[in-house]
């Protein structure tokens, strides 16, 4: 502080004027819980994947088991992000640009996932798929295997992920309103055009943050996945699974090494968090 | 909303049709218990090199383990295991009855109950045994912290029931009723029960939850080989339960894969002299009598009683004990 700053101090909301202590315990109080249980867990697992030394690490990555089980946590996001992203798309563009009837009936579906154990995803699909649910004797009798098999994994990620990138993009549209969408068509746009040009470029940001969301839950989900799986070693392990499978074989090393690509996506996921959040907020002070 | 979903129904169809069109030379799915993944690891390795020399075919094995009642289960929702080598007969019957994939004597298919290793239930505690535990009464006074997994889903957790019921029924002056109330202590010494049998093990050791874990003898041997001598050590009661786990070929799965035949030489092949050796290695109790011989010294004597004797065979002790409303479900509440 400098001798500059003398004039009468400006007078401050009264919320804001707690005493300095307060304020340094609660920032204190802050990062002791952040550190308790976020940042000792999360370096936890690094050193934990590290203990025997850079060439483990790699040695247990490069195991076929780890290997099947990063393809197969890329395969099941590759699938269920992009339809999810259509899926989120179509959803939110009918909510926010249209009126019709059992509107507010739609938005409690999408949140459903949110409020359902991801147990009870991964057990609706065996109710309806498994041999002894409603259309399993059906899917024997012509040799299709959906659960227990790759497609079951999509399926349960599909459930629990699909609200993602509906709820990111609904309050946006809504906000957006119609005007700029309704002043596109009457110069003639298609709606296609109208959705290339207007909307999607209107709403791009709260899209990939969407996007992202949705790929760091499709990657990280256990829950709805374990049911479904069938844990089939080199088969039907996801990376989340496959580190459970790991840690109850007494490979702690190789545990902690697959876990620390997960956290590495939650770090990747929040740095490209930021990252949007950064340009949204540029062009919205651009835009002003 | 029509593009969705035959977006939807394509990829689920590319997906589907991906996973059923990879098979080749011949794939066995092996559904297994939580303690065997060590077993069947080298099991698996020794089986296709034999098939390899005596067909000349390559032989792939895959291998999904958990605890024995939810493999169950999802075998009977459609894993389509070849063959399953569960924790108890009762699982087995209940892919038989549930959903019809095998034929309900499938237990007379193979020597010895359809079980090629036998196992019983033992104690491991903290080296040193600071808690003085020695026998099954030593579980149930209070302040002992005992662990082990869920009877209703682990295969191993019957088991420990059913020896802490036996052992109580055979005490001078045993009955049904002392026996029910010997077995209610001690659940009420038990903090967490844990879905399987490795999921106790860990609990036991590597968070370093309870005092004595119950659990198998394999289970307890390989925990202790895993985290070293000096850390926890085996304890072997009077009085222990015979306990077979059982395999069995999955006849509709494997004849519609095709493999019947090498899924029979694969589990013939348990009960060979080159299985049972690998079988004793693992801490499974070896049938045959010249293995059996050879691990002498590595297997405690224990007064070993069978299922049939004392409780009538698994249909009648999964009924009384383990069913909704059964005996289990009667004297063990969580919030005591």
């Amino acid at each position: 502080m400098s001798n500059a700053n003398v004039t009468a101090p400006i007078p401050r909301n009264i919320a804001t004027r707690e005493a300095t202590w307060v304020r340094w315990l609660l920032i204190a109080i802050t990062l002791v819980f952040l550190t308790a249980f976020l940042f000792v867990p999360l370096l936890s697992v690094f050193v934990e994947a590290l203990r025997n030394g850079v060439d483990a690490y790699w040695e247990a990555l490069k195991e076929p088991d780890a290997l099947s089980a990063i393809k197969l946590t890329v395969l099941v996001a590759v699938i269920a992000v992009p339809l999810n992203l259509v899926f989120g798309l179509a959803a939110a563009w009918a909510i926010a640009k249209f009126e019709f009837r059992g509107k507010s009936l739609l938005i409690t579906l999408i949140d459903l996932p949110f409020s359902v154990s991801p147990v009870i995803a991964g057990l609706v699909y065996v109710l309806l798929f498994g041999l002894q649910g409603w259309m399993g004797p059906w899917l024997a009798e012509h040799d299709i295997q959906l659960i227990f098999a790759v497609p079951g994994l999509v399926l349960a990620t599909l459930f629990v992920t699909f609200p993602f990138i509906a709820r990111e993009l609904i309050p946006l549209m809504q906000e957006q309103g119609k005007e700029e969408e309704e002043a596109a068509v009457s110069l003639g746009a298609s709606g296609w055009q109208t959705f290339w040009h207007v909307t999607l470029p209107n709403v791009k940001w709260g899209l990939l943050y969407g996007v992202i969301l949705c790929n760091a839950r499709a990657m990280g989900e256990f829950g709805a996945v374990s049911v479904v799986s069938g844990h089939i070693r080199g088969f039907t392990n996801t990376m989340p699974l496959h580190v459970e499978v790991l840690y109850n074989e007494y490979n702690f090393v190789a545990a902690f090494a697959v876990a620390s690509l997960l956290a590495l996506l939650a770090l990747v996921t929040l740095i490209a968090k930021t990252w949007v959040e950064w340009h949204t907020q540029r062009e919205r002070s651009a835009a002003h | 909303m029509n593009h969705v979903v035959k977006l939807l129904a394509g990829a689920l169809l590319l997906t589907g049709m991906a996973a059923s069109a990879t098979a080749k030379d011949v794939e066995l799915l092996n559904v297994s218990y939580d303690p065997t993944r060590e077993l069947y690891q080298d099991f698996n390795k020794a089986f296709a090199e034999y098939w390899k020399k005596k067909t000349g075919d390559k032989v792939a094995i895959k291998q999904s383990h958990g605890g024995a009642g939810k493999q169950a289960r999802a075998v009977i929702d459609g894993l389509e295991a070849d063959v399953v080598t569960l924790a108890l007969a009762y699982d087995i019957d209940a892919i038989a009855e549930k959903a019809k994939l095998i034929p309900a004597d499938w237990q007379k298919r193979l020597p010895g109950n359809s079980s090629p290793y036998t196992s019983t239930i033992v104690f491991l505690v903290r080296q040193g045994n600071p808690k003085g535990i020695k026998d099954w009464d030593d579980l149930v006074k209070p302040g002992i912290s005992v662990i082990t997994p869920n009877p209703k889903t682990s295969g191993g957790a019957r088991w420990n029931y059913l020896a802490a019921w036996g052992y109580a029924l055979k005490k001078p002056g045993g009955n049904e009723q002392t026996a029910k109330a010997f077995v209610a202590k001690l659940y009420k010494n038990v903090p967490v029960l844990d879905s399987g049998a490795r999921g106790s093990t860990t609990t036991f050791v590597q968070r370093g939850i309870g005092d004595v874990l119950v659990t198998w003898e394999n289970e307890a041997f390989l925990a202790a080989k895993e985290f070293g001598a000096g850390k926890v050590q085996i304890v072997v009661p009077s009085v222990s339960i015979l306990a077979e786990p059982p395999v069995a070929l999955i006849d509709k799965n494997a004849d519609k894969h095709g493999t019947r035949v090498a899924a029979q030489a694969y589990l013939e092949y348990l009960y060979t002299p080159e299985g049972q050796e690998i079988a004793a290695k693992n801490y499974y109790r070896p049938r045959l009598d010249t293995v059996a011989a050879k691990y002498d010294r590595q297997f405690p004597k224990v007064n070993l009683f069978t299922i049939d004797e004392v409780f009538g065979g698994w249909q009648k002790a999964q009924k009384t004990h383990f069913a909704d409303e059964g005996v289990f479900d009667r004297i063990y509440t969580p919030d005591r």
